[in-house]
């Protein structure tokens, strides 16, 4: 039986191998077919699917839509779209680039910058896109190549929309710039969006609304002929044009205002207090957004970035910078609110310490300002005064206060990258630097040093609600928008951050005070208001910088300067409607009512009275 | 004879499907407009794909064996689950979603089929009788007939394929075969009146691509074109301009070799069907070793079964065969048809674990 089971075994084997064997020859037969289909395909046949393949008839050619302008309140454009002649080629149609770039740079001045983006692109892309070797032919180069045209294959002149900005470094931070979509843009964008689109928006505005600006991508089906020409449109797909964009701003009075910080580097926001509409915000130092539309070069980048004037940074909306004194009127709200500032009146000795033979924290005036009350302590700007009120109020008590006029938080502007500033508190201190919180630190919140930091922005908003009786609206840039889909403009709407919170008689006791601050003989920015024919409600401020040491790259002569105090100035007027807020800060500018207040004034005055500031004006 | 049930993988065939799954990569990264989250995909799917060939590695045959009929039935009832649901969502119905993970039954029937009827092969000696080899065409017949009904010929042709190959192993009479290949050509022209219009239209195209470029003709057109255009060398990997410029319709599915042909032309072609050529010649090795019937039956069937799947899928592309849903099997994307794959080559490796020292 076992015998018998061995034997039928090696049968099975047997008859298994044969078919093996059978299977075997006719995979190899598959095989030869498969290569021998492949060998008459791409052998044999090769010079005609290789011609077919270069004309492949139908293709489909993106059309892109046309970029929506920027335009300002009033309509003057500070985007726009200018006709300019590129030259752009196809590698995969070119038979010798070195021979071709040759040639074509006796026709037009080609640099070697561009060369270097060029060859960079070119090894980038696959190679049947159309890549761009020059843009901004001048007319005389686009004639020059167009007559000589036959000589180079794979080349096309073509006129293209170029972004352009005639503002050029006014508002530059709030209008951005578009640049060419990057391999690191790829990563982040829809590609089937961006099909045929070259640019988007990379900073400002430009960015914030890329969506509404940019349009919907068309497509046309084309049938070409075998020199690539195209005999017909098979199906057309139009495209949408992007949306124009009214913004907010009023650009004389960001010019103004940006003239009006001169050299100096600091910021100035204004805004509309009854509906957050933001007038101008400057920061200077600036730069030319054009310089960026076809990109920037390494060199010239570097020397922006490296700056220690940081002109890409925008200041008004990023700068950090410790309130000083113009966080007092908050303050002040802050004590009649919890009832404290009602009565009290404070005998200053020019010092004020916690405890017996503690710590001295000194006032600015070193004789003291005698007794003070509320009123006083603000239009003096008392630093004792608000010393004791912040040691009575607690650190806990004045974050979740100041908290109510958008301090800490950003303010939801449409801009990218809003700095929240820093408004400290007990539970912050534990949490970013695990150490417990000194009563010291409370003393010196209240005159707005220490850790708070606010933006130029946040200064601005806040002040706006005191000004729009305690109703702080969000601040914002986009006024309308309009597009051929939208009948006429469509305004953007007004939003509402915090109301009722503040009780009336409480703002109009703060208000008066800080028409005061430029309006009494005791008042820190009487010079301000001298002659003035409206009403200013304003705070001055001066806020220590927080040292910086010598190195490197800063000088000793440099430091000194760098180390000076920052001016701040908060305004609004006329006091009894006010029309608008400004917030102002003068990096090392000495102290606030000297450097920062001039140039609150003169764009208030621009807005209000339509008067060109005259560059010799002394307020005193 | 060794008995060792030891657990060993057989590096020369694993070596060849680590090319193929590295070819695949770089080919869908060309094909899928240099995506990265479609190469990450298609690498988890591989990964995964690996682990699933490692853990059916640990099967022994005889297990294999014992589960073969619960299998088959299993998937019999998921056939005819899958069925109902499209009769009453009036479509075209292949997937069973789980929840997790959605999953064709007519892929498992794809290892299941030739399991069953190897199963059935070893019941008698071999070579198969008649009516041994009857009652395989049964086990074949029935989940075929489910498959074309879902409506999907090609998996149902190849599913069919499978389990036929088994008996042609088992050694059925060469008359009988003949007798066999004679009434299918004599049921052709009845079967041409059977299949459906867009069969049809898919068989007169691959006559005559031209009578129609733009509407059926247009796959078969586009991707002869893209072969064609490579010539000797090709036009060199991301530079396939039919494949770059959206003229190859499926290309990271069932068109991948239109790209990889025009990217890596005649000689770039020529490397992958001999890796192909490899990786089944050392799987009808491994059958040839193994130590039982069963195993060799199995692995003999999965050998060629991948065999055919290549000459399908490089005969559509090419345009010497009707255009079936067939993917080019380890290189196109998708998940179900390659996990079926590596679960058919941990059969494989199981054999080997388990092969025949004295021959």
């Amino acid at each position: 039986m076992s015998g018998f089971e061995i034997k039928d075994v090696f049968r099975e084997t047997r008859v298994f191998t044969a078919r093996s064997i059978v299977i075997g020859i006719l995979m190899l037969i598959l095989t030869i077919i498969l290569l021998a289909r492949l060998f008459y395909l791409q052998v044999v046949e090769y010079d005609r699917y290789s011609t077919l393949s270069k004309n492949n008839r139908i293709s489909v050619v993106p059309r892109p839509p046309v970029r929506g302008l920027i335009f300002d309140r009033n309509g003057i454009p500070l985007a726009r779209n200018i006709p300019s002649y590129t030259l752009e080629v196809v590698p995969d149609q070119v038979e010798d680039m070195d021979k071709l770039l040759d040639e074509l740079g006796k026709l037009v001045k080609l640099t070697e910058y561009e060369l270097k983006i060029f060859h960079r692109d070119v090894k980038r892309h696959a190679r049947f896109d159309t890549i761009i070797l020059r843009s901004r032919l001048t007319d005389t180069e686009a004639a020059r190549f167009a007559v000589n045209r036959y000589r180079f294959k794979g080349v096309e002149l073509r006129a293209r929309l170029e972004r352009n900005y005639p503002k050029k470094k006014s508002g530059a931070h709030v209008v951005g710039y578009v640049g060419r979509i990057s391999s690191r843009d790829l990563e982040k964008i829809d590609k089937e969006i961006y099909r045929g689109i070259n640019f988007l928006g990379k900073t400002g505005i430009e960015s914030y609304y890329e969506d509404l600006l940019r349009g919907e991508i068309g497509f046309d089906q084309i049938e070409t002929n075998a020199h690539g020409r195209v005999v017909r449109t098979i199906s057309s797909t139009p495209s949408v044009p992007g949306k124009n964009v009214y913004l907010t701003i009023d650009s004389e009075l960001q010019l103004v205002a940006e003239q009006a910080l001169g050299d100096y580097r600091g910021a100035v926001v204004a805004i509309k207090p009854a509906t957050g509409e933001i007038l101008a915000f400057a920061s200077t130092p600036s730069y030319d957004p054009n310089a960026f539309v076809y990109g920037i070069s390494t060199a010239d980048y570097a020397l922006l970035r490296d700056s220690l004037d940081t002109p890409l940074l925008n200041r008004a909306l990023r700068g950090r910078y410790p309130p000083g004194s113009t966080i007092k009127p908050f303050m002040g709200m802050l004590g009649l609110k919890s009832g404290l500032s009602q009565t009290k009146i404070i005998s200053c000795p020019g010092s004020y310490t916690l405890t017996k033979g503690g710590h001295r924290f000194r006032d600015w005036k070193r004789g003291g300002h005698g007794h003070v009350g509320l009123h006083d302590a603000i239009v003096q700007s008392c630093d004792v005064y608000f010393y004791d009120l912040a040691h009575h109020l607690g650190i806990d008590y004045m974050h979740d206060n100041l908290a109510l006029f958008g301090f800490g938080a950003k303010t939801g502007i449409d801009l990218n990258g809003e700095s929240r500033g820093l408004l400290p508190s007990r539970q912050w201190k534990r949490a970013a630097r695990d150490q417990t919180w000194y009563p010291g630190e409370t003393v010196i919140a209240g005159i707005g040093q220490g850790y708070v930091l606010t933006t130029p922005l946040q200064l601005a908003s806040a002040t706006s609600a005191l000004a729009n009786n305690g109703i702080r609206m969000k601040p914002h840039l986009l006024l309308a928008e309009e597009g051929p889909l939208l009948a006429g403009k469509e305004q953007n709407e007004q939003v509402i951050l915090d109301g009722e919170i503040w009780r009336d008689e409480d703002l109009a006791i703060v208000k008066q005070a800080m028409v005061d601050v430029t309006d009494s003989p005791r008042g820190t920015a009487r010079r301000i208001g001298a002659g003035s024919p409206y009403k200013i409600a304003a705070k001055t401020g001066t806020a220590q910088v927080i040292g910086i040491k010598q190195n490197e790259r800063y000088k000793e002569a440099e430091v000194a300067l760098r180390n000076r105090d920052h001016a701040l100035f908060v305004a609004f007027a006329p006091a009894e409607n006010p029309e608008i807020t400004v917030a102002v800060i003068v990096e090392n500018g000495g102290h606030g009512g000297s450097t920062a207040g001039p140039v609150a004034r003169k764009v208030m005055d621009y807005y209000l009275l339509g008067e060109m500031p005259q560059q010799d004006k002394d307020p005193s | 004879m060794s008995d060792s049930k030891g657990f060993s993988i057989d590096w020369t065939l694993f070596t060849g499907l680590l090319i193929l799954s590295v070819i695949s990569l770089f080919i869908l990264y060309s094909a899928g407009d240099q995506n990265l989250d479609l190469l990450i995909r298609q690498s988890i799917r591989i990964v995964l794909a690996f682990v699933v060939m490692f853990l059916v590695a640990r099967i022994t045959p005889d297990q294999l064996l014992r589960w073969t009929p619960y299998l088959y039935g299993i998937g019999l009832i998921l056939l005819i689950i899958v069925l109902g649901a499209g009769v009453i969502g009036k479509g075209a119905q292949r997937w069973i979603d789980l929840g997790f993970v959605r999953f064709q039954p007519a892929e498992m029937m794809k290892l299941a089929v030739p399991m069953m009827v190897a199963w059935v092969m070893v019941k008698k000696p071999l070579p198969a009788s008649l009516a041994t080899a009857m009652l395989g065409f049964i086990v074949v017949a029935i989940p075929a007939v489910l498959v074309i009904k879902q409506p999907d010929l090609g998996t149902a042709i190849l599913i069919a394929g499978s389990g036929l190959v088994v008996i042609f192993f088992a050694g059925m009479s060469w008359r009988v075969i003949a007798m066999l290949v004679a009434v299918v050509a004599a049921a052709a022209p009845l079967a041409w009146y059977l299949i459906h219009d867009y069969q049809r239209q898919r068989i007169l195209t691959l006559f005559d691509p031209w009578s129609d470029p733009l509407g059926a003709g247009y796959h078969t057109i586009q991707s002869a074109i893209a072969v064609g255009s490579g010539g000797l060398y090709g036009k060199g990997w991301l530079n396939g301009s039919q494949s770059q410029l959206d003229f190859i319709p499926e290309r990271s599915t069932d068109f991948i070799f239109a790209v990889f042909s025009e990217e890596f032309g005649f000689m770039g072609s020529l490397i992958l069907l001999l890796v192909y050529l490899f990786v089944v010649s050392r799987s009808l090795y491994i059958a040839i070793e193994a130590k039982d019937s069963y195993s060799r039956l199995l692995c003999g069937s999965l050998a060629v079964t991948f065999a055919i799947y290549v000459f399908v899928n490089i005969g559509m592309v090419t345009g010497i065969l009707p255009i079936v849903g067939v993917p080019l099997p380890m290189i196109s994307y998708g998940g179900t048809s390659m996990v079926s794959l590596m679960a058919g080559f941990g059969i494989l490796m199981s054999a080997y674990s388990n092969r025949w020292f004295m021959h």
